[in-house]
C-alpha cells in the first residue's frame, strides 16, 4: 500500500516556497539592479548565489546552524513561541526557498536587466509612481524571463533533498518529501514504490513546465 | 507669454570631459547642435530629472517659478513632478501596451478617455488604438510617443535627435508634421541633434555644444551664415576649413589649398582659419579675384548635385538636374571676397 503522505507534503512544500522565493526573488533583484555602487553589487550577488554554487549538505549545515534550537533564529523561536523549527515541516520550505532562491533571483535580474531604462525614465517623465513603473513596466516586460526562473525555482524546490535532509530530516508524515520517500524506499529494497512516486514528479514537473511554457509563448506573441 | 522662463545653469563632471551648460529661455524653441557624446542628451536628461547635475540651477517659470533643481538649497524635484515630456531617440513606446494604454498612461483614471481619443485623432492614429507597438511604423511610433507626451499635458518637451532612427523618406514627412505640431505648443521644447539640416528647420534660436561647453548661441540664420568659430563653422556644415597666414589686413594665405584670398572684411589678429561652403564658389573667368584653378578636379554625380574635389582639396558642390549626366568642370572657379567666413580656433 502506497503512503500518500510524501505527495501532499512535497505539494504543501513547493507551493509554499515558490510564493515566498517568488517574490522575495523579485523584489531583490529589484533593489540589487538600483545599487549603484559595484563592490557593493557584486558582494551582494556573491552571497544570495552561494546556495547554487555550494553542495545542498553544506547550505543545510548552515541553515541548522542558524534554525537549530541552539542557532540564534532558531533559539529565539523556541524561547518566545516555543516552537522548534528544525525537524518541521517549516524546515522543508525554508530549504527549499534558500535553494531555489538564487535561480529566481538571477532570472528575475537579467530579465530586469533586459528591459530598456528608457521605459523607466520615460515612464517617470510621465508621471508614473516607482510602484506602478515596477509593475506595469518593469515586471511586465520583464515577464518571460521572470517566469522562466520561476518554473526553474519551482522544480529546483520540488526536487530539494540534501539541505532538506539536513534540516528537517526524514520524518514520515512529516518532512518525508517526495525525493526523501524516492530515497526511503530505494534503500528498503522497495522500487516499486519508489518508482510510483518517481512517476508522480516526473508527471508534475513536465505538467507544471508545459504550462508555464504556453503562457509565455502566448503572452510574446500577442506583442509581436 | 511674457513670464515664462526657462532657466538651465548646470555643471556635471562626465568621464570625457566637464558638461557645462548655462542658458536661458524665453520663447518658443531651441535647437542644440552638437557632435554624438558632447553631453546634449546628458544636458536633456538633466533638464528631465533622469540625471542629476553635480551643480546648478534647473528652473521653469510660468507665471510662477518652479525650481526643478538647486543644487545649493539641496532642491531636487523628481521626474514625475516636473511635468517635463520627453520624446527618446528610440521613442520609449511601452511594449506590453496598446497604442490607446501608452497614450493614457500618464493620466489619471477620470479624464482620459476624452483626451485619449483626442490625442488619437490629432497624431491621426485612428484604427490603430488597439495595436502594439512592435506593429507600427517607425513614423506611427514617433507619432503615439508624441501622442503620449502631448495627452500628458507637458510646460516643457525635450525631443532627443528624434529622427535618427528613421529613413530618408519618412524623416522629411514627419519633420514638417513636428515643426506644425510644434507650432502649436503652448510650452518650451528643446530639440537636440547632430544633422545641421534639422537644427536649420526646426528652431528660430541655436545652441552649439562641443565637449560639454556651448561654443555660440543665437539666432539660427546668423550662425549658420556667421559661424565665427571653426568648431561652429565644421558643425554648419562648411566643408572647406584651412589654417591661414595673414599677409595684411584683406588678404591671406590658406595654408592648407596654397591659395591667397582677398576678403572684404578687415582680418584682425585672433582670426587662424579661413571656412569656405562648397555651394558657394563659381565659374570664372582667368582675371577674377580669388581665383582657383581646376586642373585635375574630380567630380562625383549625386542625385541633384555634382561634387568636385579639387587637387589641393578643396570641394565644390554645385547643383544640377536629374536628367542631366554630364557636366564640364569650368577652367577657373572663384570666391566671392564677401562669401568667405573668418574663423578663431
Amino acid at each position: 500500500m502506497t503512503d500518500w503522505s510524501p505527495i501532499f507534503i512535497s505539494m504543501k512544500t513547493a507551493s509554499l516556497s515558490i510564493l515566498v522565493t517568488f517574490f522575495l526573488g523579485l523584489i531583490v533583484a529589484w533593489i540589487l539592479i538600483k545599487i549603484k555602487n559595484d563592490t557593493v553589487k557584486i558582494v551582494l550577488d556573491g552571497v544570495f548565489t552561494l546556495p547554487l554554487v555550494l553542495p545542498p549538505t553544506v547550505v543545510g549545515f548552515f541553515l541548522l546552524y542558524i534554525f537549530g534550537v541552539r542557532g540564534p533564529i532558531g533559539k529565539f523561536f523556541l524561547d518566545f513561541f516555543t516552537v522548534k523549527i528544525a525537524f518541521s515541516w517549516t524546515a522543508t520550505v525554508i530549504a527549499a526557498v534558500v535553494m531555489s532562491f538564487p535561480l529566481m533571483y538571477r532570472s528575475a535580474r537579467g530579465a530586469f536587466e533586459q528591459v530598456d531604462s528608457n521605459l523607466l525614465d520615460a515612464g517617470r517623465t510621465l508621471g508614473m509612481s516607482e510602484w506602478k513603473i515596477f509593475w506595469k513596466v518593469l515586471f511586465a516586460n520583464a515577464l518571460p524571463g521572470i517566469i522562466s526562473g520561476g518554473i526553474l525555482a519551482y522544480a529546483r524546490g520540488l526536487g530539494e533533498f540534501g539541505a532538506t535532509a539536513m534540516i528537517a530530516g526524514n520524518i514520515a508524515g512529516q518532512t518525508r518529501t517526495l525525493p526523501m520517500a524516492v530515497y526511503s524506499e530505494v534503500a528498503a529494497g522497495n522500487m516499486g514504490e519508489a518508482f510510483h512516486y518517481v512517476i508522480f514528479i516526473v508527471i508534475i514537473s513536465f505538467f507544471v513546465i508545459f504550462i508555464m511554457d504556453y503562457v509565455t509563448i502566448r503572452k510574446e506573441k500577442q506583442w509581436k | 507669454m511674457s513670464n515664462r522662463l526657462l532657466k538651465v545653469n548646470i555643471q556635471k563632471k562626465l568621464k570625457e570631459f566637464d558638461l557645462d551648460v548655462d542658458f536661458e529661455l524665453k520663447k518658443g524653441c531651441l535647437g542644440i547642435l552638437g557632435p554624438s557624446g558632447c553631453g546634449k542628451s546628458m544636458t536633456l536628461k538633466s533638464i528631465a530629472g533622469i540625471v542629476d547635475p553635480d551643480k546648478g540651477i534647473v528652473s521653469l517659470t510660468m507665471d510662477e517659478e518652479t525650481v526643478y533643481f538647486d543644487s545649493d538649497s539641496k532642491i531636487n524635484l523628481k521626474p514625475q513632478k516636473r511635468n517635463v515630456g520627453y520624446l527618446f531617440q528610440n521613442y520609449a513606446l511601452f511594449p506590453n501596451m496598446t497604442v490607446e494604454e501608452n497614450v493614457a498612461i500618464g493620466l489619471s483614471k477620470n479624464d482620459d478617455r476624452k483626451i485619449v481619443s483626442e490625442m488619437i485623432k490629432r497624431f491621426h492614429l485612428e484604427g490603430l488604438e488597439k495595436r502594439y507597438p512592435r506593429q507600427l511604423s517607425g513614423g506611427q511610433q514617433q507619432r503615439v510617443a508624441l501622442a503620449r507626451i502631448l495627452a500628458y499635458g507637458p510646460d516643457v518637451i525635450l525631443l532627443d535627435e528624434p529622427f535618427s532612427a528613421l529613413d530618408t523618406y519618412l524623416k522629411e514627412q514627419l519633420r514638417i508634421e513636428l515643426v506644425n505640431m510644434l507650432k502649436d505648443f503652448y510650452g518650451f521644447s528643446i530639440l537636440v541633434t547632430h544633422d545641421r539640416d534639422e537644427a536649420f528647420q526646426f528652431c528660430d534660436e541655436l545652441l552649439i555644444l562641443d565637449q560639454g561647453k556651448i561654443i555660440a548661441r543665437g539666432e539660427t540664420h546668423e550662425i549658420f551664415e556667421d559661424p565665427k568659430k571653426v568648431e561652429v563653422a565644421r558643425l554648419t556644415g562648411c566643408k572647406n576649413i584651412s589654417k591661414i597666414e595673414i599677409i595684411d589686413e584683406h588678404h591671406f594665405k590658406s595654408l592648407d589649398w596654397g591659395i591667397t584670398f582677398e576678403v572684404s572684411e578687415k582680418i584682425t589678429p585672433n582670426i587662424t582659419h579661413v571656412g569656405i561652403r562648397a555651394h558657394d564658389f563659381t565659374p570664372a573667368e582667368k582675371d577674377d579675384v580669388n581665383l582657383i584653378n581646376t586642373v585635375n578636379a574630380s567630380k562625383l554625380e549625386m542625385p541633384f548635385e555634382w561634387e568636385i574635389t579639387l587637387e589641393n582639396g578643396l570641394w565644390w558642390k554645385i547643383e544640377k538636374q536629374m536628367h542631366n549626366h554630364d557636366f564640364e568642370i569650368p577652367k577657373y572657379l572663384k570666391i566671392n571676397p564677401e562669401d568667405i567666413l573668418l574663423l578663431e580656433e
